[in-house]
């Protein structure tokens, strides 16, 4: 039998940094097995990733431009889970989010710019969680689990915009499925932008104040999820259906505002990418950051202090992988697809492989000390 | 001089840090029916547990007739002679009474010999402790107490000498329990020895010849039951004297603030569980609804709070109606109204145990004032209300930021209770109050129901436990099979009489 740990006497810091980085460190040491498999020297390859994220500036903006995706999805399916749904539409929301930004931004380019952004915000909010609004209304009503329904929305989405993308909103005078730019002074002003204004010359980067509107967000989940009435009832309907029906908390109504808030988040991944970096629609830009955003608020125990150096890291693998990719003829661009699976497999599936034995041996050690 | 059958040396079990049991020494005599008692949590359904198999000590060790034994699982304690019955049976339910007992025992492919052995073998058994079953029936059609037999049959099958019995008439009414305790006796005198771990003092003095208390995961007391008394074991279990009765005036009888009429309420599955029923609770009075579970009372209760819809009929609070087939208020607008509910199941109903003990302080609350203002909570009022409280109701630990689970059962009770009656109810609906909680909670408990009371608060009790329901009503109803088949005043009433209600013999 194994051990029972008493969870009360468990140090916050060992739970939430410690057996993280156990996983993580796990995670590496496997995933520098396959580097070396492959042919090539692991610790070349980490001196890369970490030359390719920090080590010149524009590789930095680039990390934090990841980072920024990585944020709005991993908050957006951490509110979902505080209700106990598995959000894993977090693709779908932000392609149809994406959707939402650019309508905005191109109908209403007559108001003044700054009031075209906060509009583009909304439409990014009010399209992604219109997105989650029908498997959520599913999930109340019918008991139609939103696992299923969100992932099939995924394809759903990415259906309608391609057929968006070819046949209707597609800028007619080129041939590839994309829409016309929106006007370039709506553009975000971009990390080059900030720097030129200090008299820096800096290469391009797609890093833009999308950045300030993740930390703005991530305090805003904060905030709804801990110093609300609704997020009070959310994590009541979620850890508790039944005790949350008993004390007159409506489980329909919160899983609703659940679904909704956190397909509004997935949805602000369009502001970054659509008035931040491409200025128009481009097919797939959501690239999958939806679902890395599962792993991210897994492993930042779905709080955003957790969730933004979560974020952070797979913001580093992202761009740092694409250093080693470059200089690294035997590392494909799919080593690093397995290379993140790895660290998804450790820090979320396997999350619990070694918690038991960390946190019994720290609470062990703590109860020696206490008797010394 | 009678030698020790089962003997127990310096066993010791901790889980994480947790002690469980230390440095127990127990020694049972053949032959005779040896009583453990203590609160929830003492340890006694650890140590029994790993008399059984189920779990290992950490050290010590456990002998049977004077010789050493090593118990690695139930198999080892079977071949050994000892057998168990748990408190929930492990029975296949679709199974016959002859399918379950040779389960994990079949011998032989394609049944036929042994079968028919073994069939002998039990008709035998039956006879000889008369536990009167027919092997052939489903055990989905049995009561209770016959699945309980089943049980002690199935031990017996498998040799055991020694049977341990944990909390046997939890789930019993009065006439199943006596029935137990007859074939109980019979097993002794048949020369089997027999432990029963219970936390009722009236099934030690009536059933055992010698007790033994534990307290805290330790052995605090063995003596022979017939040189001790209730008062006594039960000052041995808490470790302070306690008061084991109550006291409790005469009711002042109010208004009529509560009444319920002609109601049908059909659960989950569309089957009809309460059958028109009809009753009226008093201001200043404690009405006890008593019944075996699963005669109704869960769905009553929460028709009654709001959670679950009424099929036909109405419910009153103070002459209007509050609830019927078409419309009900939900359970946060009747407590606007004065309505509080202590759910019988408080870790699936009344509490959200992952939630912190403030937040559960305010839950079905949390939206009033001063606890939240525009949505907003206000986790400093919150904070200092929750302190407030906790102290007032001696919630131990008094860390309002605490995780609920990790309190007892006792404290999550007296955390839901101090949440349901600090709003000043008219109307109390409460459902088990004491179920898993120790003596000392369960006499605060009971305190405080009756101070509400007297304060004129129509409360409605609804308990398993006759004693309580006995002991704090003013009048009484009882349940069976959907319908109140009795009416009483709490006076000279015995629990004879109630139970044969509850049975629904009469």
């Amino acid at each position: 039998m194994a051990t029972l740990v008493d969870k009360s006497k468990v140090p916050w810091w060992v739970s939430n940094l410690i057996v993280p980085f156990v996983n993580l460190t796990l995670a590496l040491i496997v995933s520098g097995l396959f580097i070396f498999i492959a042919g090539e020297n692991p610790f070349e390859a980490v001196k890369l990733i970490i030359y390719g994220s920090f080590g010149y500036i524009e590789g930095f903006a680039y990390t934090l431009y990841y980072t920024t995706n990585f944020v709005f999805t991993g908050l957006a399916f951490a509110v979902a889970f505080h209700c106990r749904l598995f959000n894993i539409g977090g693709e779908g929301q932000a392609y149809i989010g994406g959707l939402g930004v650019f309508l905005v931004a191109i109908n209403f380019s007559f108001l003044p710019v700054p009031i075209v952004w906060l509009l583009s915000i909304a439409g990014a909010i009010v399209f992604g969680a219109a997105w989650a609004f029908i498997p959520a209304y599913l999930q109340a009503t019918r008991g139609s689990h939103v696992v299923i329904t969100t992932i099939m929305f995924n394809f759903i989405a990415a259906s309608l915009m391609v057929f968006l993308l070819v046949d209707v909103i597609r800028d007619t005078a080129q041939m590839g499925p994309h829409t016309v730019a929106i006007p370039e002074e709506q553009f975000f002003p971009n990390f080059k932008d900030f720097a030129a204004l200090f008299g820096m010359k800096i290469r391009y980067s797609p890093l833009n104040i999308s950045f300030l509107l993740a930390i703005v967000a991530s305090f805003f989940v904060w905030f709804l999820v801990w110093k609300t009435r609704w997020g009070y009832e959310m994590r009541a309907v979620g850890h508790n259906t039944q005790a949350a029906i008993y004390a007159g908390i409506s489980p329909y109504k919160n899983i609703i505002i659940a679904m909704c808030v956190s397909g509004g988040l997935a949805g602000l991944l369009g502001v970054n990418e659509i008035l931040g970096v491409h200025h128009k629609i481009v097919a797939g830009f959501p690239a999958g950051y939806g679902f890395t955003g599962i792993a991210v608020a897994l492993m930042g125990r779905n709080h955003p202090i957790g969730i933004f150096p979560a974020a952070f890291l797979f913001g580093i693998l992202y761009q740092g992988g694409s250093e080693v990719t470059f200089d690294m003829p035997n590392i494909t661009r799919y080593m690093f697809v397995a290379v993140q699976g790895l660290i998804i497999l450790f820090s979320g599936a396997l999350e619990n492989l070694f918690r038991p034995q960390i946190e019994s041996f720290f609470v062990n050690k703590l109860n020696r000390e206490i008797k010394a | 001089m009678v030698s020790p059958i089962l003997e127990l040396k310096d066993i010791s079990k901790s889980f994480g840090h947790v002690q469980a049991n230390k440095n127990i020494n127990l020694s049972i005599n053949k032959g005779t029916i040896h009583g453990i008692i203590g609160e929830n949590g003492a340890g006694k359904s650890t140590l029994m547990s790993i008399v059984y198999g189920l779990y290992q000590a950490d050290s010590g060790t456990i002998s049977i007739n004077g010789k050493k034994i090593n118990l690695k699982s139930p198999k080892d304690s079977i071949t050994n002679g000892i057998g168990m019955v748990h408190q929930h049976f492990m029975l296949v339910e679709n199974f016959t009474v002859l399918e379950n007992i040779i389960l994990g025992f079949e011998d032989e492919l394609v049944f036929g010999k042994n079968l028919e052995k073994a069939k002998k073998n039990l008709k035998d058994l039956c006879d000889t402790y008369k536990l009167n079953i027919d092997l052939n029936s489903t055990i989905s059609d049995l009561s209770v107490g016959f699945r309980q037999r089943v049980e002690i049959l199935k031990s017996l099958y498998r040799g055991a000498e020694i049977l341990i019995l944990d909390e046997p008439t939890g789930v019993l009414t009065p006439q199943e329990v006596d029935e137990l305790f007859k074939i109980l006796r019979s097993l002794k005198d048949e020369g089997k020895t027999i432990v029963l771990i219970t936390h009722k003092l009236i099934e030690i003095m009536d059933l055992t010849s010698e007790v033994s208390v534990m307290r805290q995961g330790e052995m605090v007391g063995n003596t022979k039951t017939k040189e001790t008394n209730k008062e006594q074991l039960a000052e041995m279990m808490v470790g302070r004297s306690v008061l084991l009765r109550l006291h409790k005036s005469d009711a002042k009888r109010g208004e009529e603030v509560f009444r319920v009429k002609n109601l049908t309420v059909k659960d989950d599955l569309d089957v009809t569980r309460v059958k028109n029923v009809n009753l009226e609770i008093h201001a200043g009075e404690i009405l006890g609804l008593a019944g075996v579970t699963g005669n109704g009372q869960t769905e009553l209760l929460e028709a009654l709070s709001g959670i679950r819809k009424v099929e036909s009929g109405e419910i009153y609070l103070n002459d209007s109606i509050i609830s019927d087939s078409q419309n009900f208020l939900n359970p946060r607008e009747l407590k606007e109204k004065g309505l509080a509910h202590v759910p019988e199941d408080r870790q699936r109903m009344g509490l959200v145990t992952d939630f912190k003990a403030y937040e559960n302080l305010i839950f079905g609350y949390h939206d009033q004032k001063p606890f939240s203002k525009s949505s907003i909570l206000n986790h400093t009022d919150i904070l200092s209300h929750s302190k407030k409280i906790m102290k007032e109701y001696d919630v131990r630990p008094q860390s309002p930021n605490l995780i609920t689970s990790n309190f007892s059962g006792g404290n999550q009770q007296k955390i839901i209770l101090s949440r349901e009656l600090n709003e000043n109810p008219k109307v109390l609906l409460v459902g088990q109050p004491t179920r898993g909680v120790d003596i000392g909670a369960i006499e605060f408990i009971h305190q405080r129901l009756i101070d509400m009371r007297d304060k004129g608060v129509a409360i409605l009790l609804v308990s398993v436990e006759l004693d309580e329901v006995l002991s704090l009503s003013d009048r009484i109803v009882v349940m069976f099979d959907g319908n109140i088949v009795g009416k009483k005043e709490n006076k000279n009433v015995t629990d004879r009489e109630l139970g044969l209600l509850m049975a629904g013999v009469v």
